[in-house]
């Protein structure tokens, strides 16, 4: 079904590829398969409403990246990202308003996402909660928290639920992710890598991930290999989406990806993002898919660390804290 | 260097010569020189200090070191491989040929990907080692595999047309004047190689210097431990410290720079000694063969 | 040819060196090889064929050659020109030139894509300039075709500089002496000298150019169908968990670094002949000693 509407999609893109409309969706990487299904729902309806032909490309690869490219001239008309400092970079370049986290509802975030841990099956060294993964003799699988998207939720989910405890402070939040890291015998290259690292080479005890991803995994190796644990509370990860003015006004596409984006906010979108793994934020339809998405609770960015822009800086940056875990030892 | 040039009868040597400077001035001396110069951004003191930071040391290191020890390895097994290639006979040669350029063509990180896959605990040759103690994937030894694996070609493909070029009357003549064989490879045939051979040896290590799809799978990416320096770039790309990535670009620039200069110094030092006298005088002082060298 | 003086090794040493020569490619390249091939058809050879019909593969895979195709022309034409100067002329910086012309190898990939972004990006030194008529350098394929150039200069020429060395100039030196114009020159006396350094420098720049990825990622723009190279699509499927269609897709360039093996076999049979229709021609007492041409260049 979504194959043949795929196919149905490009045959349209080939169709009139002429001299109509198109928009860039400029994506992190594994959004693909989102937005895979999103477009065509879009399409449809944008057709339906104003009877205009879009065509819709794509264009994934790592957040950060993809943000530097658009800064650096490829022409995005829409950004759909995995953390807020990279549209944060893109409006301090100016080619995305200043206050683009209020232009749409809950932080321009059509969908969240969590960490979870992925066990092995039946949960052989009982992995619960944060503070068995920094028992010693457990093994850690993570990407790189300093490179990669993945890897700083992950790093931030640790120290968030560290920093949350009653009589925390901040030496013993510090502590606690340095103990983690230590489990730690590698730093994956990237949330795929990591996967590949935990189920296809045997390597480590539990797995960091967001919970969408557990989906694919089971899509590759097959569901009966692991188990998701849900610990007692974890990171709320937010995609925050936005409009660049700079590129909209250029192609004169502003209603088009203005109402590209609105449309996550959308049942039919919100229900698309459902059914790939991530947490719709209409209470209705998250309701409706609540069997795959169990109750946790989560902490924001903004609550924990004051922002991504100040977590970047206090954790991140070079000499920050996790490079002081590993220097002057 | 018009002296030198008035002996010389061949043409074209203005018109090669412009053109490759005019060539390698578009495509490679200008996008340098805006490296370097968006390097400078920086006053010279926090330049030194991004340049000289603890973890980056510790990455030169790891680069450097795990650069040479893959350019040793291909140097002395290249060698090998390329003489079997072109000097003996053996069923599927064409194929083991062609073979040896699949490290060009893989995509770098597949080949991490699929190193990785091997060299793990529970892959084809990680369960055959690890029993012995011996860990690679995600330690430096890894990075040294997978450099090694991305530079194969480079020795291999010098020598190979090099070698096909020796003309045989060169060894029977060394031989008819009673070298052994062993004499006639070392005294007549590895001098004429050697040229090549640190050719090379150069081009294997300086592009290892550089490598980062193939190793960052394998590495474990560790900071002071397992992490190189092209990691160290792509994180300071990723906290948008453009400046900072460029600073690191520039030092390994440098440092390959003045390695490969010294390498082709030594060289051309290597290809006058040997100039001067044919391969079979370098042999037999006095004898004389025709055809042999100027 | 055992029955020459002893211009070959003996059969001890052969087999030594043969079976150093064969575990360690067998480690190195024919292991690796298998293990893309093993993975490409982990799900059966349904699983691989459907996944290299997929229309994105399918043009990343033109995109791909045609990049190749465009790098090649200019890096033959840098590359012979660059040795010829280098190879047989004597003058000062020649060690300099040619420790530049390495340079590219130096510098990490993913630093080249950054160099031209720093000139054609939108904050770069052109930037504003090409923006302001439209012209689309950067995130585009003319853009990764000048990042796979800047990969692949010193190939050709680092490959021929050797060789061309070895071989001196008196040759080229004669045919001048004779009255052979430049051209000819070349064409009938430098070009059949170089083809064998000549043929592996472009096997070695075309499978780099195809195997690209840091650089040409950087300035890719990685839009779906439109400038995704094989590599990078490589990359995409792999983090959507299509391991399939990755190494499927890998197993693509894999077999087209075999392709070359077919272009050199077609070349050497294409000079064997030639040479041996020019030896019919010659009269005997000029077909022997020290110039009698390289036929024997490649005995198998």
């Amino acid at each position: 079904m979504k194959r043949t509407l795929f196919t149905a999609a490009l045959a349209l893109a080939a169709f009139g590829a002429q001299a109509q409309t198109s928009l860039l969706n400029v994506s992190y990487d594994v959004a693909r398969d989102f937005y895979k299904d999103y477009n065509p729902l879009f399409a449809a309806a944008w057709k339906a409403k104003t009877g205009e032909t879009l065509e819709l490309k794509q264009s994934h690869a790592g957040s950060t990246k993809q943000v530097r490219a658009v800064a650096d001239g490829l022409e995005a008309d829409v950004v759909t990202m995995n953390q807020a400092t990279d549209i944060q970079f893109l409006a301090d370049k100016g080619l995305v308003a200043g206050d683009w986290a209020k232009k749409f509802p809950n932080n321009a975030s059509p969908y969240t996402s969590t960490m979870v841990f992925i066990v092995r099956k039946g949960n052989p060294k009982q992995i619960r909660n944060w503070p068995d993964l920094a028992k010693s003799g457990i093994s850690v699988i993570l990407p790189h928290p300093k490179n990669t998207g993945n890897g700083r939720y992950s790093y931030l989910a640790a120290w968030g639920w560290a920093q949350r405890q009653p009589g925390a402070t901040e030496a013993s939040a510090k502590g606690y992710v340095a103990a983690l890291l230590r489990n730690a015998p590698l730093f994956a290259s990237g949330g795929r890598d990591a996967t590949t690292t935990f189920m296809q080479r045997r390597l480590g005890d539990v797995l960091l991930t967001f919970e969408s991803e557990a989906e694919l995994i089971a899509k590759e190796f097959g569901r009966g290999e692991f188990e998701v644990v849900y610990p007692s509370e974890s990171i709320l990860a937010e995609f925050p989406v936005a409009l660049v003015d700079k590129t909209v006004d250029k192609r004169n596409t502003r209603k088009q990806a203005q109402a590209y984006l609105e449309y996550l906010w959308s049942p039919a979108g919100q229900e698309n993002a459902a059914q790939n793994y991530l947490r719709p934020r209409d209470p209705v339809v998250l309701k409706k898919y609540a069997a795959q998405f169990p109750v946790i609770k989560t902490f924001t960015v903004d609550e924990v660390f004051g922002g991504w822009t100040k977590a970047a800086t206090t954790h991140f940056k070079d000499g920050g804290s996790f490079d002081q875990l590993y220097v002057n030892k | 260097m018009s002296s030198k040039l008035s002996h010389n009868v061949l043409p074209g040597f203005r018109l090669s010569l412009g053109y490759a400077i005019t060539y390698l001035s578009l495509l490679v001396l200008i996008p340098l020189g805006a490296l370097i110069a968006k390097s400078t951004a920086l006053s010279p003191a926090d330049f030194w200090s991004v340049a000289t930071n603890e973890r980056a040391l510790a990455a030169y290191r790891v680069t450097f070191g795990a650069s040479l020890v893959a350019a040793l390895i291909n140097a002395v097994f290249g060698l090998i491989v390329a003489w079997v290639l072109v000097r003996y006979p053996f069923p599927g040669k064409r194929f083991v040929d062609a073979l040896v350029d699949l490290p060009f063509a893989l995509p770098t990180a597949v080949a991490g990907i699929t190193l990785t896959t091997l060299y793990a605990g529970n892959g084809w040759l990680g369960q055959l080692i690890e029993p012995l103690g011996i860990k690679v994937a995600f330690t430096p030894m890894g990075i040294m595999v997978a450099l090694t694996f991305v530079t194969l070609p480079f020795v291999v493909r010098t020598l190979q047309p090099v070698i096909e070029d020796i003309e045989p009357e060169v060894e029977e003549a060394a031989a008819t004047l009673g070298a052994s064989r062993a004499q006639t490879l070392w005294r007549v045939v590895l001098p004429q190689l050697f040229p090549a051979w640190l050719t090379g040896f150069a081009l294997a290590f300086s592009r290892a210097v550089g490598e980062y799809g193939s190793v960052i799978f394998i590495a474990g990416n560790m900071p002071m431990v397992s992490e190189i320096t092209p990691l160290l770039i792509i994180s300071k790309l990723e906290q948008y410290d453009l400046v900072g990535a460029t600073v690191l670009a520039v030092v390994m620039l440098v440092i390959s720079f003045v390695l490969l200069l010294s390498i082709n110094l030594l060289q051309w030092w290597a290809a006058n000694r040997h100039s001067g006298r044919s391969p079979v005088e370098a042999l037999a002082p006095g004898a004389r063969v025709e055809g042999a060298g100027a | 040819m055992s029955g020459r003086i002893a211009n070959t090794e003996s059969r001890g040493v052969r087999w030594l060196l043969c079976g150093i020569a064969f575990i360690f490619l067998f480690l190195f390249l024919v292991l690796p090889l298998a293990a893309v091939f093993s993975e490409a058809l982990a799900k059966g050879w349904g699983a691989y064929l459907e996944a290299l019909k997929e229309p994105d593969t399918l043009k990343a895979a033109q995109l791909t050659i045609l990049i190749a195709m465009a790098v090649l022309p200019l890096n033959i034409a840098f590359g012979v020109a660059t040795a010829w100067a280098i190879a047989k002329f004597d003058f000062r910086g020649k060690s300099l030139l040619t420790t530049l012309i390495d340079l590219p190898f130096a510098v990490s990939p993913v630093v080249a894509g950054l160099l031209f972004i720093l000139i054609f990006g939108a904050q770069g030194w052109f930037g504003p300039w090409l923006a302001a008529r439209d012209i689309k350098i950067i995130f585009a394929v003319p853009g990764m075709v000048i990042a796979t150039l800047f990969i692949t200069v010193p190939y050709i020429a680092r490959e021929l500089i050797p060789l061309m060395q070895a071989q001196g100039r008196e040759e080229e030196e004669a045919a001048v002496s004779l009255g052979a114009s430049g051209f000819q020159m070349f064409w009938r006396v430098t070009l059949p000298n170089i083809k064998w350094g000549l043929l592996y420098g472009v096997i070695l720049a075309n499978a780099r150019a195809m195997g690209e990825f840091g650089a040409v990622s950087v300035v890719s723009g990685h839009i779906r169908g439109e400038t995704n190279t094989l590599p990078l699509h490589v990359e995409i499927l792999y983090n959507e968990y299509n391991a399939i269609g990755a190494f499927a897709a890998a197993s693509i360039l894999a077999l087209l670094a075999l392709v070359t093996l077919v272009a050199k076999t077609f070349v050497e049979w294409r000079m064997r002949r030639e040479t041996e229709v020019l030896l019919a021609a010659l009269p005997p007492e000029r077909n022997a000693g020290g110039a009698t041409p390289r036929i024997n260049g490649n005995q198998t």
